[in-house]
């Protein structure tokens, strides 16, 4: 069995704007914090993993090293979408079990500036029609056969679900906006604190039927990081850092599996389910036992499709489990207390670290107003299109 | 002095290669010889098998609504609201497309719905040539 491993530290800059600051800025940002929170330094790291999609190819980790250290360690530079940070996590994960490192630095990071819509083309007029690319197309396809845009294919695929299972629609889809809202204003590091009725959140501009603008995440800058330790190195630790550090009792990585209907709407179920039971296998946890739950909600319909893939509600139940308020942070299973990517923010790289940082904090206890009384057992979770899912199940140390 | 600009007879291109406008309109899918998994546009190999060699496959004009939604954010230059629709043909194979003859309105637009397939001019270039595209439409 590969040995166990722990976040000793962590940290994340608040999400939001930061037209003064530069990517490298905040990666140094988090990085530094996640090194003093752990009480350890650059020169204890034997790797570093830096994850950030839109700048994927700018030598991000090495950019950071000219900043906090530059002592020579393997720097992976990584991008895989929106699990961007979930597979930083696990580049260093791997690199601790594999035996080559005792120590490493995960960091996620993006600057999005305000990119507004993501994904779906302007149209180009050619003045002659010649086929061209995949589907020998004579002009961009987007919005004639069907759509690219982030919310229009999160929007169907939270209508597929409504499809198959009944009460669920625009109203169940609108709570899911309205609680993560509610919960962000008790987060300070969140990027909108704002509370939002009902009627707000469904009478907010239409952006693809049945996501509003309350509903969709927004874009931003911002970046998190996580110092991790493998066991051996972990028991010479001193007890403070030792009690303060947290399990990471899964760490699961998956793609989607082939469905008949996948290269036409993309499956963001099918890898999910895989990740989550591969998660609660390794960690010899259920659904049942999760005190807090981070997943990924880039748009309201997708947070509710990911109750009944997480388990965390009666297959077909997703409806009901928002109706009847479960997810919010007094419910039997809190879900992005942290306010979610809906108002926390979504700078992409980040995401899947800072949705780690938000559970180990929980854990330790140090959450502050917006702290899961007794939080001993926490999932993360992010999805990225195209399509990669990472889910992290993380355990309070329990040493105390 | 010059006639006026004569056009090929041959004015209409399909938005995709795997609209087949003559003897048609229908799609036209690569079917695995393997596992029969089917696909639109040129492939390498069969992403449920493995399978290397296709036949092409002429797809039903009939489905159902899968799923949609209603599109009013998109690109500047794309018309809004739109409604966008994944389909499933009576022979099982899913199409995405937008839903066209119908207002974008979720009160008109019923999940589960019986749709059919349909073209329309969507743009014409310099040379006068037609790009013909598809959706579909209630049945």
């Amino acid at each position: 069995m590969a040995q166990d491993i722990w976040v000793l530290g962590t940290h994340m800059t608040a999400f939001g704007r930061y037209p003064d600051q530069d990517a490298v800025d905040l990666a140094s940002t988090a990085a530094l914090g996640a090194l003093d929170d752990g009480g350890v330094t650059i020169s204890d790291m034997d790797l570093l993993a830096c994850g950030t999609l839109f700048q994927a190819n700018a030598g991000m980790g090495q950019q950071v090293q000219k900043q906090i250290g530059q002592t020579g360690i393997p720097v992976y530079n990584v991008s895989n979408a929106c699990a961007t940070g979930a597979t930083a996590l696990r580049t260093v994960i791997m690199a601790i079990r594999a035996g080559e490192a005792d120590m490493g630095l995960a960091i996620g990071v993006e600057q999005m500036g305000k990119m507004g819509l993501l994904a779906g083309g302007a149209r180009k007029e050619k003045n002659v029609y010649e086929p061209s690319g995949r589907f020998g197309a004579v002009m961009p396809i987007d919005g004639i056969l069907g759509t690219d845009t982030m919310p229009g294919v999160f929007a169907q695929a939270g209508m597929e679900y409504a499809n198959d299972n009944d009460g669920v629609g625009f109203e169940q889809f609108a709570k899911v906006a309205q609680k993560n809202h509610a919960h962000s204003t008790l987060n300070p590091l969140a990027q909108y604190q704002k509370e939002f009725s009902l009627e707000e959140v469904m009478g907010s501009p239409m952006q693809s039927y049945p996501n509003t603008l309350l509903m969709c995440c927004p874009t931003g800058d911002g970046a998190a990081a996580c110092v991790l330790v493998g066991e051996e190195r972990f028991a010479s630790l001193s007890r403070e850092q030792q009690s303060r550090a947290v399990k990471i009792s899964a760490s699961v990585l998956t793609t989607d599996p082939y469905v008949e209907s996948g290269a036409m709407q993309p499956d963001v179920n099918t890898l999910t389910r895989n990740a989550a039971q591969a998660a609660y296998e390794q960690a010899g946890v259920g659904p049942e036992d999760l005190s807090l739950v981070e997943l990924h909600d880039c748009f309201a319909t997708a947070e509710l499709i990911h109750y009944d893939n997480l388990g965390l509600c009666e297959p077909g139940g997703a409806g009901d489990f928002i109706d009847r308020g479960a997810p919010w942070r007094d419910g039997e299973t809190p879900v992005n207390v942290s306010g979610g990517l809906i108002s926390k923010g979504h700078p992409i790289g980040a995401t899947g670290v800072a949705n780690v940082y938000e559970v180990t904090t929980h854990l330790r206890g140090e959450a502050g107003d917006r702290q899961v009384e007794g939080a001993n057992v926490g999932l993360a979770h992010v999805i990225g299109l195209g399509s990669s899912c990472g889910v992290h199940i993380l355990e309070k140390s329990g040493i105390g | 002095m010059n006639g006026p600009l004569e056009y090929s007879l041959d004015v209409q291109i399909p938005l995709v290669d795997y609209l087949v406008l003559d003897d048609g309109p229908y799609l036209q899918a690569n079917e695995c010889q393997n596992c029969g998994a089917r696909f639109f546009g040129r492939r390498n190999a069969c992403a449920q098998c493995g399978g290397r060699e296709f036949n092409s496959v002429r797809v039903s004009d009939t489905g159902t609504l899968r799923t949609f939604s209603i599109v009013y954010r998109a690109a500047p230059s794309i018309p809004t609201p739109y409604v966008s629709a994944i389909v499933q043909t009576d022979d099982g194979t899913s199409v995405r497309s937008n839903l066209i003859n119908v207002e974008p309105d979720p009160a008109k637009i019923t999940l589960g719905m019986k749709v059919k397939l349909d073209t329309y001019i969507v743009g014409t270039d310099d040379d006068g040539q037609e790009a013909v595209a598809f959706g579909y439409a209630p049945a």
